[in-house]
């Protein structure tokens, strides 16, 4: 069995105002359908053990979450290994419903971002007021990153996590990068 | 700069998350229309210097179509509304009349 491992490979920035790295293959399942109906809420309670998440919201419980990404979309976060098992849980639960969920964590890059300065690290990059008021812990945003899509989250008041698509990982990675440069400090949000 | 709230997420971004999908409300004539509708449907474009009706994608956020009254020349968006329909809305109208008050909805096709 060959071992998955992500596009950058636990690359790792910490010379900036906040520590850049690439996350291990975590995994993210894709489904859309109508997200009111219980043959989708029903499983994703089983999976994750968490209610469908408000109109832009996430919901997380330690490894595992569940997104928010559109009126008719929305995202399970697992563990890379459970993947297989949990759209089994889907599949069977949707059976011939007009909804999809399908894997797509091949097709994605994770950064984590630490640090007290990662709010003005991520509005350097995104047209996203991330005041604290504005964006807080249990929000995901999709937007874009520079010239990319992307999406993050807070995990906790220090920590972001961040996905974008598995083909521009360099890309973002040097954006986080050039945005966490040292000296780089705006202190907007410190007051 | 255009700043755009999104009916179908709420959220309110410029528009660079944003990408713009020409004039609204626009009747679709295919298969079996005359040459001059088919002519109009495909080329045929509104152009003024004032309110205008357009339709928008929220390409970097939720995916989603929505329409948006704004102003060609101010620039100012009078507001947006679901793209599940083929005519503008009462309070999009209303707000537009609001501040344009010479402005006629039968200006708007
Ligand atoms: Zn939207």
């Amino acid at each position: 069995m060959s071992e998955p491992i992500s596009a950058l490979n636990g690359a790792i920035y910490n010379q900036g105002i906040a520590e850049i790295l690439a996350l291990d293959p975590i995994g993210m399942i894709s489904i859309r359908g109508d997200l009111s109906a219980g043959y989708l809420k029903k499983p994703i309670k089983k999976i994750t053990g968490l209610g469908m998440p408000e109109m832009r919201g996430i919901n997380l419980n330690g490894q595992t979450g569940i997104a928010w990404m559109s009126p008719d979309e929305t995202l399970l976060i697992c563990t890379y290994a459970e993947v297989g098992a949990h759209l089994d849980t889907l599949q069977n639960s949707i059976g011939s419903n007009h909804a999809l969920a399908v894997n797509v964590s091949d097709a994605r890059a994770v950064f984590r971002l630490k640090g007290k300065h990662i709010r003005e690290v991520l509005a350097k990059l995104a047209p996203v007021d991330m005041s604290p008021e504005n964006f807080a812990v249990g929000t995901i945003r999709r937007t874009r990153l520079a010239q990319v899509p992307a999406a993050f989250w807070m995990v906790d008041a220090e920590t972001a996590h961040l996905v974008c698509f598995r083909s521009v990982a360099q890309y973002v990675f040097d954006l986080l990068k050039t945005a966490a440069q040292p000296g780089s400090e705006v202190n907007y949000y410190k007051r | 700069m255009l700043v755009l709230t999104c009916p179908n997420c709420g959220i309110t971004a410029e528009e660079t998350e944003f990408h713009a999908g020409g004039e609204a409300h626009l009747t679709r004539h295919g298969p079996g229309a005359s040459d001059d509708d088919f002519e109009k449907y495909l080329f045929m474009r509104d152009n003024p210097k004032g309110v205008h009706f357009e339709r928008w994608r929220h390409v970097y956020g939720c995916g989603k179509w929505f329409h948006a009254a704004r102003d060609t020349m101010t620039l100012e968006i009078f507001g947006t509304y679901t793209a599940q329909t083929s005519t503008v809305p009462q309070d999009i109208i209303d707000k537009i009349t609001d501040r344009r008050p010479d402005w006629q909805k039968s200006d708007a096709r």
